[in-house]
Formats: C-alpha cells, sequence, structure tokens
C-alpha cells in the first residue's frame, strides 16, 4: 500500500484534509501544534472502468473487485522546516522517508512564508501534490493567486481546498489516483528565498481592502493596554458561564433522575430485600422518599449520579467553551499576553495552552508539551500541570460538593492551587537547570469556527469522556464498597493514619478517596462527601486530592513524554509539596479558621514568594550574561 | 533601532538578527529574515512580546528577541 504524507506548516488545516480523505475525526483547532503526534488512515479510491461505469448500484460487486485502490494516509505534525527543532518536528521529519506520495498542505493566505517547506519538500525528489487550503479565505483577505501558474513554476500539480468544507477534496483525490509520475525531476534551489520571491511575483496578487471584523477584534485583543484586561475578563466571564449552565443543567438533570431513575432504584432497592450486601454496593444507604444520591455511595445510584448528572453538564459546556475559543483562535493570543508572567515561573507563553487543555483533561495537556522545545520547560510545565490543574470532571465535583459549604471554601481551594502553582513555578523555576527560550510563535488569525466541526469535535470529546469514565468510576466505587464491607479499607485506614489523621487531620475513611483518587479524580473527591468533615478539612482533602497524583492514565503519559527519571523526579515532587500543603493549611485553618483570610493571606504570601525568587533568578542571570 | 524602539503601527525592514543558527532558523522559517518588511502591530507591556506582522502572518517575538533584532525604517 502507497503511503501518503499529509505535511505542512503547523495550523494550515492538514488535519482537516486528513479527516476529509480517511473519515477519520483528528482534532482540529486554530493553534499551531495542535498534531503532535501522527494520525494515520486508510483512503479507499474507486477507479471507475468502462464496463462499471454506468453501474451506480450499491449491491454491484461489479466494480469492488480488482478496481479499488488503498492508500495509506497519514497526518503528519505541522513543521516549518526540515531540521526539526521540537518534538513534534522530529516526528515530521522521521517520517518523511516512508512517504511515497507527499501532500503538501498550504494555507494560501500566506503562501509565501509555506513555500519554504514547499521548495524544501521539492529537493527530497519525491512525488508532491501542492494543496493550496484556506482557498475561501483569500477571496475576502484581498489575495488573487494563479494556481495554474504556480503549479507550472513548480512543476508539480497545485490543487485548491476548503478543508473545513471538503471543497476540492474530490480533485486532490483524483491527481492522488494518477500519482505519481513516471520519473520526479531532480531539483535544487540555490537561493531559496530568491526563488520564492520570484514565484510570488508571478502568481499572487494583493488588493488592498478595509479591515473586517475579525481583524479588528484581532487588534484589540493583543492591544498593548486592553489586551490584558480583556483577556482577565474573558477568563473570569467564561467561568461564570461555565459555572452558572453547568449548576442549571445539574438542576434539570436532578429533576429527571428523580423523575425516572429514583423509582426505578426503588423497585429494585424492594427486589433487594431493603438491605444486605448486594444492597450495599449496588444502591448503598437511601432512606425515605428520596435518595441523596451524592451521599449513597452505591454502584447505580452514586456511580451513575456523579458521572450523568453532575460531570456530564459540566464537561459539555466546558468543552463547548474550549472548543470555540480554540477554532477562533484566542489560546495563542493567550500565550503571547501572559508570556512575560510565565517567564516568571520559568516558562515562556506557549505553556499556557497545555495547561488550558488540561484543565478538561490532563492527557492532552501533557501531550501539548511536546511542542516545547526546551527540556527544562517540558519538565516544568508537565509538572506543574499534573500538580495544581485539576481535570474537569473533577472540578465539577468539587463545584458541586464543596459549594454546600459556601463559596468562601471553593475560593479557598482554587486559591490553594494557585498558590502551588505559583510557588512550585518559581522554585522549579529557580532549580531545575537549562535555560528558559524566548517565544517566538506565530499568532493566527481568528477564524469563526465552523458549527459542523464544533458539532463533530465536542461529539468526539463526550464520546471520549463517556467511554473513559464510566468504567472506572462504576468500578471505583464498587472496589471501594467491597473493600469497605471486607474490612480492608478500615485496614488501610489504620496504616496510613499517622499522615491521613495525624498530619493532614482527616478522618481514616478519608483514605477511600486516596486510593480510587490514583485511578479516578471526580469519584475520589465524591469519596469525601460522606463523611461529613468540617470546611477546612475539605479544603484539605480536596487540594491534596487535586495535587497528591494525577490520574493513573495521565501519570502514563507523562513517563511517555519525559522519561522515566523526569517522571520520578515529578513523582517526588508530588509527594513533598502534598506533605507540605496538607500541613500548611491544617495549621493556617486551625489558627484562623476563616477561608477568606486564609485564601486571601495565601495567595499574596505566593504572589511575594514568586516576586523574590524570580528577581534573585534574574540577578543571577544577569550577572552570569554580563 | 531595535524591534522593540519600532513604534506600533511602523513599518521598517529588518536589517540585522543578533542571534545564532538556530535562532535565524527559526525565525527565517516563519518568514522573517534579513531584508524582510515588518510592520509593529502591538507590544505587550513590561516586557512582554512584540507582534509584528510580515506579510499575512503575525508573529509574537519575547523581549529577549526583540532587542536583538535590528530594524531600519522605510522610506
Amino acid at each position: 500500500m502507497k503511503k501518503i504524507l499529509l505535511m505542512g506548516n503547523p495550523n494550515v488545516g492538514k488535519s482537516a484534509i486528513f479527516t476529509s480523505l480517511t473519515g477519520i475525526n483528528v482534532r482540529t483547532s486554530n493553534y499551531p501544534g495542535t498534531t503532535v503526534s501522527y494520525a494515520a488512515g486508510i483512503l479507499t479510491v474507486l477507479r471507475k472502468n468502462s464496463s462499471c461505469a454506468s453501474c451506480c448500484k450499491s449491491s454491484c460487486k461489479g466494480c469492488s473487485v480488482g478496481s479499488t485502490e488503498k492508500f495509506e494516509v497519514i497526518d503528519v505534525p505541522g513543521t516549518y522546516r526540515l531540521d526539526p527543532l521540537s518534538e513534534a518536528e522530529k516526528v515530521a521529519c522521521q517520517l518523511l522517508p516512508e512517504g511515497d506520495i507527499i501532500i503538501n498542505v498550504v494555507d494560501a493566505t500566506n503562501l509565501e512564508r509555506n513555500l519554504n517547506l514547499t521548495l524544501q519538500l521539492l529537493e527530497m525528489n519525491k512525488p508532491v501534490v501542492v494543496v493550496l487550503n484556506m482557498w475561501d479565505d483569500t477571496v475576502h483577505k484581498g489575495i488573487s493567486i494563479d494556481p495554474e501558474k504556480l503549479s507550472k513554476m513548480l512543476g508539480v500539480p497545485v490543487v485548491t481546498t476548503t478543508g473545513i468544507t471538503g471543497e476540492g477534496i474530490d480533485k486532490l483525490i483524483e491527481y492522488i489516483m494518477n500519482y505519481p509520475p513516471e520519473s520526479v525531476t531532480k531539483r535544487e534551489y540555490k537561493n531559496r528565498w530568491a526563488a520564492i520571491g520570484e514565484i510570488i511575483n508571478a502568481v499572487q496578487n494583493l488588493e488592498h481592502r478595509r479591515h473586517t471584523f475579525l481583524e479588528r477584534l484581532q487588534d484589540i485583543s493583543i492591544h498593548p493596554f486592553y489586551g490584558i484586561p480583556i483577556a482577565i475578563l474573558v477568563i473570569i466571564a467564561i467561568f461564570r458561564v461555565i459555572i452558572g449552565i453547568g449548576e442549571y443543567l445539574i438542576g434539570l438533570m436532578e429533576q429527571l433522575f428523580e423523575r425516572f431513575y429514583t423509582p426505578l432504584i426503588m423497585s429494585l432497592s424492594r427486589v433487594l430485600g431493603g438491605g444486605g450486601v448486594l444492597h450495599q454496593i449496588l444502591i448503598g444507604d437511601i432512606s425515605g422518599e428520596t435518595i441523596d444520591y451524592e451521599a449513597a455511595m452505591g454502584v447505580l445510584t452514586t456511580g451513575v449520579f456523579l458521572e450523568i448528572g453532575i460531570v456530564l453538564p459540566y464537561i459539555l459546556i466546558f468543552y463547548i467553551v474550549l472548543g470555540f475559543l480554540e477554532d477562533l483562535g484566542y489560546l495563542p493570543r493567550l500565550a503571547v499576553l501572559f508570556d512575560r508572567f510565565m517567564h516568571r515561573v520559568g516558562l515562556h507563553g506557549f505553556s499556557i495552552i497545555p495547561m488550558m487543555l488540561a484543565m478538561g483533561c490532563n492527557i492532552p495537556g501533557i501531550l501539548a508539551v511536546r511542542n516545547i522545545e526546551s527540556r527544562r520547560q517540558r519538565f516544568i510545565t508537565a509538572t506543574l500541570t499534573a500538580i495544581t490543574i485539576p481535570c474537569f470532571a473533577q472540578s465539577a465535583i468539587i463545584f458541586s460538593i464543596t459549594a454546600t459549604y459556601g463559596t468562601g471554601y471553593v475560593v479557598a481551594i482554587l486559591g490553594t492551587i494557585l498558590s502551588v502553582w505559583l510557588v512550585l513555578g518559581s522554585v522549579l523555576s529557580f532549580f531545575v537547570k537549562g535555560t528558559t527560550d524566548t517565544l517566538i510563535m506565530e499568532v493566527p488569525p481568528y477564524r469563526l469556527p465552523a458549527f459542523k466541526v464544533q458539532l463533530r469535535n465536542l461529539g468526539s470529546r463526550i464520546y471520549g469522556f463517556l467511554t473513559d469514565a464510566f468504567p472506572y468510576v462504576l468500578g471505583g466505587i464498587l472496589f471501594v464498597n467491597i473493600l469497605t464491607i471486607l474490612g480492608v479499607m478500615d485496614f488501610i485506614g489504620k496504616l496510613a493514619a499517622p499522615v491521613i489523621t495525624g498530619i493532614f487531620g482527616l478522618p481514616e475513611g478519608a483514605v477511600a478517596s486516596f486510593v480510587v483518587g490514583i485511578v479516578r479524580k471526580d469519584a475520589a473527591v465524591a469519596l469525601l462527601e460522606p463523611l461529613n468533615i468540617s470546611g477546612a478539612q475539605m479544603v484539605v482533602g480536596v487540594t491534596l486530592l487535586i495535587i497528591y497524583f494525577p490520574c493513573m492514565a495521565t501519570f502514563v503519559i507523562m513517563l511517555k513524554e519525559l522519561g522515566f527519571a523526569d517522571t520520578f523526579k515529578s513523582f517526588m515532587i508530588m509527594v513533598i509539596v502534598t506533605l507540605l500543603a496538607g500541613t500548611y493549611i491544617r495549621a493556617f485553618m486551625a489558627v484562623f479558621n476563616d477561608p477568606w483570610i486564609y485564601v486571601i493571606f495565601t495567595v499574596l504570601l505566593s504572589f511575594a514568594v514568586m516576586l523574590v525568587l524570580s528577581r534573585i533568578a534574574d540577578r543571577r542571570h544577569r550577572a552570569k550574561y554580563a | 533601532m531595535t524591534l522593540t524602539d519600532l513604534k506600533i503601527g511602523e513599518e521598517a525592514i529588518i536589517t540585522t538578527i543578533n542571534g545564532g543558527h538556530g535562532i535565524h532558523a527559526k525565525l527565517e522559517s516563519m518568514g522573517l529574515r534579513e531584508g524582510s518588511r515588518v510592520t509593529k502591530k502591538s507590544a505587550v507591556p513590561a516586557g512582554g512580546p512584540v507582534i509584528v506582522q510580515t506579510g499575512n502572518t503575525q508573529i509574537a517575538i519575547g523581549a529577549g528577541m526583540a532587542n536583538r533584532i535590528i530594524v531600519k525604517n522605510t522610506d
């Protein structure tokens, strides 16, 4: 089977073309570096032969015998050049020798810059088809390109496409079928930029036209004075909207559960005789007419309700918002605006992107770390992400369970992880060897997200969440219930008591949360609910559940991305931070039992620590290079 | 004059990029090289990145690098 490589600069729409060719849905969005690993799929083309051309019955088997051809299509991470700087670019260059046909996807609105890679690919002496993608955008950007002339000058076929709608794809497939040619002419460009200049002058015409609304929006969102305030407002607004709509949806879900699910559980409860071991495991503690789904702790009550009733509504609204921001192109702007701030924790602005993704689920967050060139920055980003950023499934349960204690306690938890982020980040920046690179990043134009694509991406994320979460949450609660009934949980509780009770001041029962939290964080937080602990204990418990360990799946990805040595270091940091944070929160709350005093003091203190540490680091750095 | 000194909204030509091969290669692949025409779009205050436009591409360049890119005004 022939291999087709989709190659091109970052953020030119390779993944959208891949989806059109293979029908396999891969993540697309509007920031450079969405694809970090390659995806492979099969393109099946039907060669029409004369005898079958008129046949259009789907039942006709004549056409498919001996007349279909399969190609393996590979969606390669974007690269600007063939001498790679980042891990994601390395993947691209390693794949290159394997390709039989190279489809070079080019952003038609950025022809000049994209041609740099095109000419390098042409020098590789492989059959190349150039795809001018985002063709629809050239019209309202006042760009006119002559594809035929371009084809003649490059000596390879040129196809125009609009990846997001699939326009032009059939033409591309036609070219693939009639490719490769018998021989490829050997090309060499002595002065690449001179050659590019010549081509651009011949094929491209620019017209001046008025600024569009999106371009105005673009300018204002990176404005020297308004940019950062707008970003802060956007972030606050996002959380308001997510929590507001999330709560509303949860209210609806509760009503639905009460009306349709409660009778079902009640009759099951009667069938099981209203008690006994199986009742305890499946249904848990229910009494009276209504079921307290958060506290019952049965597999079919709390287990099902956690995921469908609480986490799903929050995840749904979170991914709608994140998907919109990603496809619009707002994330790279956040990276630019907060670049200076991120330098204080030894990172540059790009690291905002993995961290934003990690708020949905840590795994894509850690994977996105691959776009970062320096090992030091990769390590700090991954460690900070794994320790301080709760996935949204966990956040959902945190919001819904701690809200009953009052807003102060929710803010105290968020303030604590922000403080850990600030202090740990600046400490890591201080001690981890290596340098922090300067940010050099393309800021893509805003693009109005296509509804169809948004829906498709949302669908695959929700599907991924449900299939991943359900077995683990139900399994986790089942596991805890069985261990509790067998008395094993009590035993582990006694073993862990010196730490859990002695240092952190939590009841022994909290050990179940920490056991389940290794696999699934949302269920782990929910297990704190029936313990009837105080607000201060809740802050300790929830915060430690966020920081002590990412979920197992994330940890495995860290191993893959960072290697054993760095992941081990990261793990040791988790242990130390957990002990310190737990002790600190407990001690502080014991003296001032007020979440607001606690959170204001703690956040201010950590900002101060960060400023002092980064000031010292700056001075040290200057002394070294002055 | 460096990219940092250039006023927002002004166009200039890059005359020198003070940096090693890696930096040159990285900037070049995004379309920034000696001789490129750039327009400064914005600069995040207090040591943040400079955003320049070349052709239809906008590129953010951290302050540390922007200081090392020498430009001259177009006449």
